[in-house]
């Protein structure tokens, strides 16, 4: 498959490897080219120093062509803007953006972006390492003081 | 009404003292702390210190109250993220969106923001307009795909003397008026003559602009 993943930090980086080794064809966008430091010496993939949330940018970098675009920057509103530029602008069959915000997550949730929400993940994840699997099965952790 | 603007830069403080001064009720969401503070200083206690494109700030608005909402920071990724949230999450009726870099005008129609601001296109109009490069865009027609457009004929073009049912005009578009020198202006018909200095006004869409420009100037 042909991958476009906007951000090139720790996962950014990680997936564009995995998705290296697997065989997919990779293209990484940063507004930073120190980024690709991130990226180890065999990676085969394309590198490409641009704004992933422009258009022109992700013209260039092959979206229209693209199976998978992932928005994986920092910033929420920039993450939001890209997928829905590649969704709706370049025709990108699947899109995925990763959104700290929860509330915002859900705005766009209801908007039909595929998105994938790090605090509530981990929410999820410290609750169950503090409090144990059963605990937070049982969603009662506000009583725990 | 209520109105709030998100972005407390030169647009939104100079948006919000026009505003406040028409009687209405503004508030002006500002994420830096000096600017927050100098627009309080000056327009009362109307700013609220906090990032705008957050939904826990957007509450703390009121914007679920809010008649109107424009997002007009200097960052266009947040000016989305401010117009969906309003729109999607607080049904906010109207929705006004700055653009700063005009290729992404294209991006915020596609999702359905008609009422859109870009100073730079707004600017390169003029620059057109005064230069007189043939075709200037007088403005948008709000939350429509079309343009009201203004091309002045040269005393020598393709155009001069032709009918306007012989120009070869670009779908999508159709001259509205006609000015000539101290005259009425004119609404053109199938018969009316294209003559040299007249200024035709069409309403087209912004990428048949060229090709209406060059079949009434001849300039591509």
């Amino acid at each position: 498959m042909r991958v476009v993943i906007m951000g090139c930090g720790r996962l950014g980086s990680t997936l564009a490897r995995e998705l290296d080794h697997e065989g997919h064809r990779v293209t990484v966008i940063d507004v930073d080219s120190a980024a690709f430091n991130w990226l180890e010496d065999d990676f085969r993939g394309v590198t490409m120093v641009g704004a992933g949330e422009d258009i022109d940018v992700q013209q260039a970098a092959g979206v229209p062509e693209a199976d998978i675009f992932l928005a994986l920057a920092n910033g929420d509103n920039r993450n939001a803007m890209a997928v829905q530029v590649a969704k709706h602008i370049h025709g990108a069959p699947r899109v995925v953006a990763r959104i700290y915000d929860p509330e915002r997550a859900d705005v766009y949730r209801q908007l039909g972006i595929n998105v994938v929400n790090p605090t509530t993940i981990l929410d999820e994840m410290v609750r169950a390492a503090a409090f144990g699997q059963s605990d937070v099965a049982n969603d009662d952790s506000d009583e725990v003081r | 009404m209520y109105i709030i603007i998100v972005g407390g830069g030169k647009v939104g403080r100079g948006a919000a003292r026009d505003l406040i001064g028409m009687g209405h009720e503004v508030c002006v969401v500002e994420r830096d702390a000096n600017t927050a503070w100098s627009i309080n200083n000056e327009l009362g206690e109307v700013a609220l210190l906090g990032d705008g494109a957050e939904i826990h700030v957007q509450r703390a608005a009121g914007m679920n109250r809010a008649n109107v909402v424009v997002a007009c920071t200097g960052r266009d990724q947040a000016n989305l993220a401010v117009a969906q949230t309003a729109q999607t999450r607080f049904n906010v009726d109207k929705v006004i969106a700055r653009i700063n870099d005009p290729r992404n005008e294209r991006i915020f129609r596609t999702l359905g923001f008609g009422y859109t601001i870009s100073a730079t296109t707004a600017i390169v109009s003029a620059i057109e307009q005064e230069v007189g490069a043939g075709l200037s865009r007088l403005t948008k027609i709000r939350s429509t795909a079309f343009v009201l457009s203004e091309v002045v004929i040269p005393q020598v073009a393709p155009a001069v003397g032709c009918t306007v049912r012989d120009l070869e005009l670009p779908p999508h578009t159709v001259l509205a008026l006609i000015i000539r020198d101290d005259d009425q202006p004119e609404v053109p018909g199938p018969n009316t003559l294209i003559q040299a200095a007249d200024v035709v006004v069409a309403v087209t869409q912004p990428q048949y602009e060229a090709s209406l420009r060059e079949a009434l100037t001849g300039a591509s």
